[in-house]
């Protein structure tokens, strides 16, 4: 079969390029967009999936990580009491003042921990050991934020809440959603930088006993700890993320961005290959007046779009491939993984599809009795 | 007798708002095998109407069309591609060939449409570009051709798929006197030599002498061809004649 699709479409060279543009553009923006939306939707719930705790327990109606407040370390015995609890440890999160060696203040989530249990500490350390948290005044830092917080090196000290601190450590790709950085240190000391009584804690991290069942002993904690929430990890993460990500709104400001490209690039490639149909209107008269079946040329719009997805598609992967590296490179967390650039594939041909269905129905009422009108 | 094409009672109303034209008006007509009819007539006479009736492509308000024995006015509109496809080749006044397409693909595609694919479409639109004497042109494209050999290929382009008629609109429109004549006599010799039905749509009474049968049409009925349209033609044949065809 001669290959009356693809010569349609090459045929317009500017055309062409104007097509493959407008899909790549479409491509890019929703990668951009989509993976600042994975990034965010990550960065918010970092701390807590990477906790390895099973259960989180924080005072009465607490929505979301940042949001909890101090509730009496008598309920952290009363969690260590409960049959079924292997391991559990005192936890802050929370905001404090950092003030840089030069003077300048900055926002900081203080994360408050016990460097002597397996859950709830620092995760991706480059530079430094969580046990060193246990020297005086030591504090552990992300390097993505060296220059936010004007530390560079190990050693460098600065003032926290009005008590000193010393960095000890750099983590890395430990992203904050807001922008306050995660600053790790000890439990003690996190009280201290937040200001929260020394009998008083945010969280109990709880790890269950193996072979215990976690719903179980969910219900369980619920049951000896009325006055508290009890949430698997699994629940607390989705909580804290659906708060940041939509009852802020900022997660569906990018999510709108990311819909924005989809709509851009139906539009573009719906008005591109339109008027490449009704370039080839007459040849498409001529087609069904031979006798040409409607699947026959429906099939070479199609083909058309078909085509033109899969090279605006790699086009504005490759593009995107690019700017993702070089966003990462300057701070910025934009995901792109596998599962993301197969998901974007076949949305771009199906948007492509759509685009082409105006150009379809418009062959579909062609009358192939225009072939005689001159 | 089976004919090719038969037309009975074939008429057209065009209606639009309360305001309806009758095209054609009771239309009765045949055209065999190995037989070329010219439709002449002046324009808004209904030629094209009759022509495009005829190639299924308009349905009559009456009458019936009778295509090898197949009664297409009883078909239902879905079937008719089909019918053209299979019995129809058409020649159009402005070639209509694909432009993306090389002179070869243009009529490989028209037998690929009819379920001949590959190296056997090839073959036939080698042979049927060379019984139109453009075989050397197959891969050139419809911009690099003059307009009588554009009018070549689209014969080509016809006749592939072995139609049992070719329905010509004014084929001759967009060429100089003497390509026009040269396509005309090719059209004509295909009918005979592959025993095809021709019917040709056309002003240009010059072309008269390729006819073996002039049907002259005027204000959507067949008509006594006049005297001042056949004087200046040298037909050859010019018979059976229309008087019998129209019983006058």
């Amino acid at each position: 079969m001669p290959p009356l699709a693809r010569r349609n479409l090459f045929h317009d060279r500017v055309r062409l390029a104007v097509t493959l543009t407008g899909i790549a553009f479409s491509v890019v923006l929703m990668v951009v967009q989509w993976g600042l939306f994975q990034g965010f939707s990550t960065s918010t719930t970092s701390i807590i999936d990477h906790s390895g705790a099973d259960i989180w327990i924080a005072a009465k109606d607490t929505a979301y990580l940042e949001q909890a407040v101090p509730f009496n370390e008598r309920k952290y015995y009363q969690v260590l009491a409960t049959p079924g609890v292997g391991s559990a440890v005192k936890y802050i999160v929370r905001w404090s003042m950092w003030k840089q060696p030069g003077g300048r203040a900055e926002s900081v989530a203080i994360v408050g921990c016990d460097p002597d249990v397996a859950i709830g500490g620092p995760f991706n350390l480059v530079a430094g050991d969580k046990q060193q948290l246990k020297q005086p005044n030591a504090i552990i830092v992300d390097r993505i934020y060296t220059d936010k917080l004007d530390v560079h090196k190990l050693g460098d000290m600065v003032e926290i809440n009005g008590y000193r601190a010393k960095v000890v450590g750099f983590t890395d790709g430990i992203r904050a959603f807001t922008t306050s950085p995660y600053v790790f240190t000890t439990f003690k000391r996190a009280q201290d930088y937040t200001v929260i009584d020394s009998d008083h804690l945010n969280f109990v991290l709880v790890k269950a006993a193996p072979g215990v069942d976690i719903k179980k002993l969910q219900a369980d904690l619920k049951a000896r700890l009325p006055d508290n929430e009890v949430f698997t990890t699994a629940e607390f993460s989705d909580m804290t993320r659906h708060y940041w990500m939509f009852t802020t709104g900022a997660g569906i400001a990018v999510l709108m961005a990311a819909a924005l490209g989809l709509i851009v690039g139906i539009a573009v490639v719906a008005q591109t290959i339109y008027a490449t149909t009704m370039d080839h209107i007459r040849e498409y008269g001529t087609l069904k007046a031979m006798g040409a079946p409607n699947s026959y040329v429906l099939g070479v719009i199609m083909q058309q779009a078909a085509i033109a997805a899969v090279l605006g598609y790699i086009i504005g992967m490759t593009i995107s491939v690019i700017v993702v590296h070089g966003a990462s490179q300057s701070g910025a967390n934009i995901i792109l993984n596998v599962q993301t650039a197969v998901e974007l594939f076949f949305l771009t041909v199906a948007m492509c599809a759509t685009a082409a269905v105006v150009s379809v129905k418009k062959i579909l009422s062609l009358d192939p009795a225009m072939v005689f009108r001159e | 007798m089976a004919f090719a094409i038969e037309t009975r009672g074939v008429t057209k109303q065009y209606v639009e708002g309360e305001a309806s034209t009758l095209a054609l008006a009771g239309i009765d007509l045949t055209v065999s095998r190995g037989e070329v009819v010219l439709l002449m007539g002046p324009s808004g006479s209904g030629k094209t109407t009759l022509l495009s009736i005829m190639g299924c492509i308009l349905r009559p308000t009456a009458g019936q069309v009778i295509l090898e024995g197949h009664d297409v006015t009883a078909m239902s509109e879905k079937d008719l591609p089909a019918m053209r496809l299979k019995h129809i080749g058409f020649v159009f006044q402005g070639f209509n060939l694909f432009p993306t397409l090389s002179v070869g693909e243009n009529v490989e595609l028209s037998l690929s449409l009819k379920g001949v694919r590959g190296r056997e479409a090839k073959k036939e639109a080698h042979r049927l570009l060379d019984l139109v004497g453009i075989e050397h042109k197959y891969k050139a494209f419809p911009a690099d051709i003059s307009g009588g050999q554009k009018q070549r290929v689209a014969i080509a382009r016809a006749v592939a798929g072995s139609p049992v008629a070719i329905l010509a609109d004014e084929p001759t429109a967009a060429l100089d006197s003497h390509t026009g004549k040269a396509v005309i006599g090719m059209m004509a010799r295909l009918a005979h030599i592959e025993n095809r039905a021709v019917v040709i749509v056309t002003h240009d009474g010059r072309l008269a002498e390729f006819a073996d049968r002039i049907v002259w049409m005027e204000d959507g009925v067949l008509a006594k061809v006049p005297h001042t349209a056949t004087d200046n033609l040298h037909l050859h044949p010019v018979e059976p004649s229309a008087e019998t065809q129209l019983g006058i």
